[in-house]
Order: C-alpha cells, then sequence, then structure tokens
C-alpha cells in the first residue's frame, strides 16, 4: 500500500483517535507504547510494505511482527483503516470472543502474524521468518518491532547473534525507543544504553531516527533495504504518549486507559473522529 | 531411538523438501547431524540458545515448512516452556519437537540434565501432542507419522538403544495403545523405556503366579481413553509405568480418564524427586524402576491385597 508521505500524519491522526478510543471503552490496555509506535506503524502499513489485504496468507507479502505485543491497539485501529477490523469491533477490544485480544492472536486475525505478548520472542520469530525467506529465495522483508524495555529479555540477543549468523538482510529491526517501561525510565530500572552500540557489537547495521518522523523513517527503511549480508536495527527514537500531551512522557499511562474525562480531552487534541 | 530418529529424518528430507531441522548445539548427541550432512542449507544450528531455537522454529514454520527441532528434553521442556506455549502451541504452529535424553536416560549427567517433568509440561498446553515410543522402529513410525501430520508434537526418545518391541509390520496410531500381552490378573499400561521393562517384569511376575498384562501407551496426549476404560473393566489392578515424575506423567493422564470402576490405578515412577548421576541402569535400580524392582511391587500390591 502506497500514500504520499504528505497523507501520513492525517492517517496517524486517526489512528491514534482510534487506538485511545478503543483502549478508553475496554478500561484497560496500553496507551503509552501504542501511540509511540503510532507513526512508525503507520509509515509501514501506508507507505512501505507490499501486501495484500484480502489474502493474508500470500506467500511473498512482506511481514510487520509486533513483538511488543501490548502496542496492538495501534495495530487494530491501522486493521481498521484496512477495512480488515469492522467498525463495531472497535467497541470490542479485550472482551471475551473479541477478535481484539489484549495480546494479538493469529488465529482470530491472521494479519497480525505473531501472537505477542510475551516480550522477547518477536525478535526469533522473526529470524525464523527471515530465515525461510532465504531457504526459498523469496524476496519479501521480515520488519519486527520491539519495545526498548522488551530488549532487557535475554532471548532478544540470543537472536541477535543468530540474525548475524544467518545473515539476514532481508530483516529489519526497528526499537521503540521511548525510553519507559512501567517502573520507570528504561535507565534506572535496567539501563539499555548504549543502546545503538549494543546493536552494532552484535553484528548489525544500526540506523538512529527520530520515530516521528516520516522522512526519516521511510529513509531509514531504504538505506536498510540497500545494505546486504546483515540485518539491520533502526532505534527510533519515540516519545511515550506521543500526540496527546498529557500522556507524553507520563510512565504512568504505559498500561493505564485513560478516565472519559481525559478521553474528552485527548479526543479535542486529537482533532475527533468519526466515532465516539 | 536417537540413532533410529537421525536416520528417519534422513529419509523424511528426501521426501519432503521442505522439512527444515534446528538443533542447539547437540547435534551430534541428537543425530540430527546427519541430516545437517545430507542438507545443509535446511538445517540450522542455532547454538546454546533453546529460546531462540524454538521462537525460530515457529517463525520458519509459519511459512509452510515442517520444522524439527531437538535438544535434550530437560532443555526442549522446561528451559523453554513459555517459548513453545506462546510462539508454538498457541498459534498451532507445525513444529516438532523431538527430545532426547530423557528422564533417567541421561544418566551420568545427573539431575540437572535428567528431566522427569516434561511430560507433565507439555501435556499441560492446548494443542500441544505428547508422544512417547517404545522401541526404536516405533520411534521410526511415530517421527514419519509426527511429520505427516499438521500441528505441533512433543517427542520424548531415550538416550540408549532399547530392546526390540514392535516389528516392522507395526504402524503407529495417535490416540492409540497398543495390548503386547494379555494377562488375568492385571495389567501395567507403560511407555518409553518402561515398556520393555513391563515386559520383563510381567515374565517374573509369571513365576509367582501373576498373569499380567501389558499395554504400551506412547501416545500419551491425546490418550486412548477407550482402551483405559476396556482394561478398567477388566482388570482390578491397572499399573502404570514411566521414567518421569508419577505426578503429571503417564500415570496422571491414565487417571483422569479412568471411569469409576474397581480398578484400582498404581502409579510406578519417580516419586516427586530429582535425578542422580549414575548409569542408565544403575539408575532404574537406584529409583526401583528396574525389571525386578517393578516385579516386586506389582507382586507386593497384589499379594497384600489378597490376604
Amino acid at each position: 500500500m502506497k500514500y504520499e508521505i504528505e497523507k501520513l500524519p492525517e492517517i496517524a491522526r486517526r489512528v491514534r483517535y482510534n487506538t485511545l478510543y478503543m483502549i478508553t471503552k475496554a478500561g484497560s490496555g496500553h496507551p503509552g507504547g501504542s501511540l509511540s509506535a503510532v507513526d512508525i506503524m503507520v509509515a509501514l502499513y501506508f507507505n512501505i510494505m507490499r501486501y495484500k489485504v484480502e489474502d493474508p496468507y500470500w506467500e511473498d507479502r512482506d511481514r510487520f511482527i509486533l513483538s511488543k505485543g501490548h502496542a496492538c491497539p495501534a495495530l487494530y485501529a491501522i486493521f481498521y483503516e484496512l477495512g480488515i477490523v469492522k467498525k463495531d469491533e472497535l467497541d470490542t477490544l479485550r472482551k471475551p470472543g473479541s477478535r481484539l485480544q489484549g495480546h494479538p492472536d493469529i488465529k482470530k486475525l491472521p494479519w497480525a502474524e505473531f501472537s505477542s505478548g510475551s516480550l522477547g520472542q518477536g525478535l526469533s520469530f522473526a529470524v525464523g521468518v527471515a530465515l525461510a525467506g532465504k531457504i526459498d529465495k523469496k524476496d519479501y522483508y521480515t520488519y519486527v518491532l520491539i519495545g526498548d524495555g522488551e530488549s532487557q529479555e535475554g532471548q532478544v540477543w540470543e537472536a541477535a547473534m543468530s540474525a548475524r549468523k544467518f545473515k539476514l538482510d532481508h530483516l529489519i529491526g526497528i526499537t521503540d525507543r521511548n525510553g519507559l517501561q512501567i517502573d520507570g525510565d528504561t535507565e534506572s530500572v535496567m539501563p539499555l544504553d548504549p543502546l545503538a552500540d549494543k546493536w552494532r557489537a552484535f553484528g548489525w547495521n544500526v540506523i538512529e531516527i527520530d520515530g516521528h518522523d516520516y522522512s526519516q523513517i521511510i529513509s531509514a527503511i531504504e538505506r536498510a533495504k540497500e545494505n546486504e549480508g546483515s540485518p539491520t536495527m533502526i532505534v527510533a527514537h519515540t516519545i511515550k504518549g506521543k500526540g496527546v500531551s498529557f500522556m507524553e512522557n507520563m510512565v504512568d499511562f504505559h498500561g493505564k486507559a485513560p478516565s472519559l474525562k481525559e478521553w474528552e480531552s485527548a479526543m479535542v487534541e486529537l482533532g475527533g473522529g468519526s466515532i465516539g | 531411538m536417537r540413532d533410529v530418529y537421525g536416520e528417519t529424518l534422513l529419509e523424511l528430507g528426501k521426501l519432503y523438501p521442505n522439512l527444515v531441522v534446528l538443533d542447539a548445539d547437540v547435534s551430534k548427541s541428537t543425530k540430527t547431524i546427519g541430516f545437517a550432512k545430507a542438507f545443509p542449507d535446511r538445517f540450522f544450528d542455532v547454538g546454546i540458545a533453546e529460546a531462540n531455537l524454538m521462537g525460530i522454529s515457529a517463525g520458519v514454520a509459519s511459512t509452510g515448512k515442517i520444522v524439527f527441532a531437538s535438544t535434550f528434553a530437560v532443555f526442549a521442556s522446561g528451559r523453554v516452556y513459555d517459548q513453545v506455549r506462546q510462539s508454538i502451541a498457541y498459534p498451532n504452529r507445525n513444529v516438532k519437537i523431538v527430545a532426547t535424553h530423557s528422564g533417567v536416560t541421561a544418566g551420568e549427567d545427573g539431575a540437572m540434565h535428567q528431566a522427569f517433568e516434561d511430560i507433565a509440561l507439555m501435556r499441560s498446553i492446548p494443542n500441544m501432542r505428547v508422544i512417547v515410543p517404545s522401541d526404536g522402529i516405533e520411534t521410526k513410525k511415530v517421527i514419519k507419522k509426527v511429520a505427516e501430520l499438521p500441528g505441533p508434537f512433543y517427542v520424548r526418545l531415550a538416550r540408549p538403544a532399547t530392546p526390540v518391541i514392535f516389528d516392522e509390520s507395526y504402524e503407529f496410531e495417535l490416540g492409540k495403545g497398543r495390548v503386547l500381552r494379555e494377562g488375568k490378573h492385571g495389567v501395567i499400561i507403560a511407555c518409553g523405556i518402561m515398556t520393555y521393562i513391563a515386559l520383563e517384569s510381567a515374565e517374573f511376575l509369571l513365576k509367582d503366579g501373576i498373569d499380567i498384562g501389558v499395554v504400551s501407551m506412547s501416545s500419551i496426549k491425546p490418550i486412548d481413553t477407550n482402551l483405559i476404560s476396556e482394561l478398567s473393566q477388566r482388570y482390578d489392578y491397572i499399573f502404570s509405568c514411566e521414567d518421569h515424575n508419577i505426578i503429571g506423567g503417564l500415570g496422571s493422564a491414565i487417571a483422569e480418564v479412568l471411569p469409576p470402576t474397581k480398578a484400582r490405578l498404581i502409579r510406578i515412577g519417580i516419586n516427586d524427586e530429582f535425578g542422580d548421576s549414575g548409569k542408565f541402569e544403575e539408575l532404574l535400580k537406584f529409583y526401583r524402576l528396574d525389571p525386578l524392582s517393578v516385579t516386586e511391587k506389582i507382586r507386593k500390591v497384589m499379594l497384600d491385597d489378597r490376604v
């Protein structure tokens, strides 16, 4: 799907609006890390990736793996834009039987690619997907979005080693470097910096960008595609809660739904929408 | 059993061009090395990183491939319980975990390498099927069958070669036990290496006038509920026999489906303990799972009851 870069901010605005709408309606969820990842995901789905909405199993599709599964409301809001999720489903987030589970369930929603939620597992899965593509000489790209806090999981680094060993240059990782996790800022909970150097030391091609700047996101992906023989990690510096002033950089909104009053002011900031 | 696994993988590699094998630095021991040499572009060693082994396996399987992932049972189960649960079983990925060096057969390496809990762990995960073959021939048939059937499996193999029980005409059926020996007074339901030990024990018991049947129950999940129901109507004594903790293993699986008849179930296995170092045969004696100890245990139960 290819939209002009100028169109992306408006799509992202609607995605942010619907993300918060769903979380407010559900009364629980993870607004902060959903909002920080919106621009990266919008760039991928509406400018960069090759896929067919009507065929989630198309074998030549580019894959997007949301390893930080708690950001799934943003993914569902994108699926709503694509017509995969229906309007009335936006009211069913985190409800029994809904396709919009608290963490993605590919049996209900195969477009999600990976049932994530137990942190640290998405990169290994992505390595497997990219490895299979290499065996079959396919040209698809495997994108995986991991959280910065998630990178404290040891399995991430097992996967990092293996992606380099297998020379997976069609694997493109993106770290949502928003700097916050449930217990506080990442550097006090368990320091990650120098994060980009860590990936370099593991033999990855590393690019650092502003994860809310569309031209930077798109050009980083283009550079990643030019790179041969090693995987790429894009460390995207983001703002947790991006787009809603009172949520930005507020650790409390990692895993707390907005109150109705908060939702009303967020609605205004996000310029309203067709629902809610 | 391991050698048979290695040979069968080679055969399957020719049959299925989409079959991929992964190992975590133990390919010489799990015998996946033969496949690695024959099909180097379809074999991947991920090093000492079992969590990653399971995650990559799930990813490769997501593209329509049949994936065999192997390491020792202790690392293929407990160490990666969450990866197996989340990345493989929940999305129902086509990954066959073939775990070697199971139970006491890990031998001299001791408790740290002996999984007595793996059947319990894997059995409790939805979508996961658990098979414990009783000899080399059954191992071959099981490996072929799990390659054919979609979805995840946990296959538990012993380290040493074990006596032959089945002949080449045997066909493994998922969810079916096999009566190996008819008896009058009771029946032993066994799996894995304990099957031949059960057969030897049955011979010994004849000397005391106890005629006991033996059933091989390699398919622990799904289990043969019908056969267990029939056995419970025919016999007053059912002995389960496994080199696994009596909590959560074969004995527990039988208990879960045992109908309310007068049949008494006695679970023979590891009595909620960790392992110890020793040769496999020494450990069988140490845990009272050798043929003489099993015979003695069964005789005691049946004779005590008779008084």
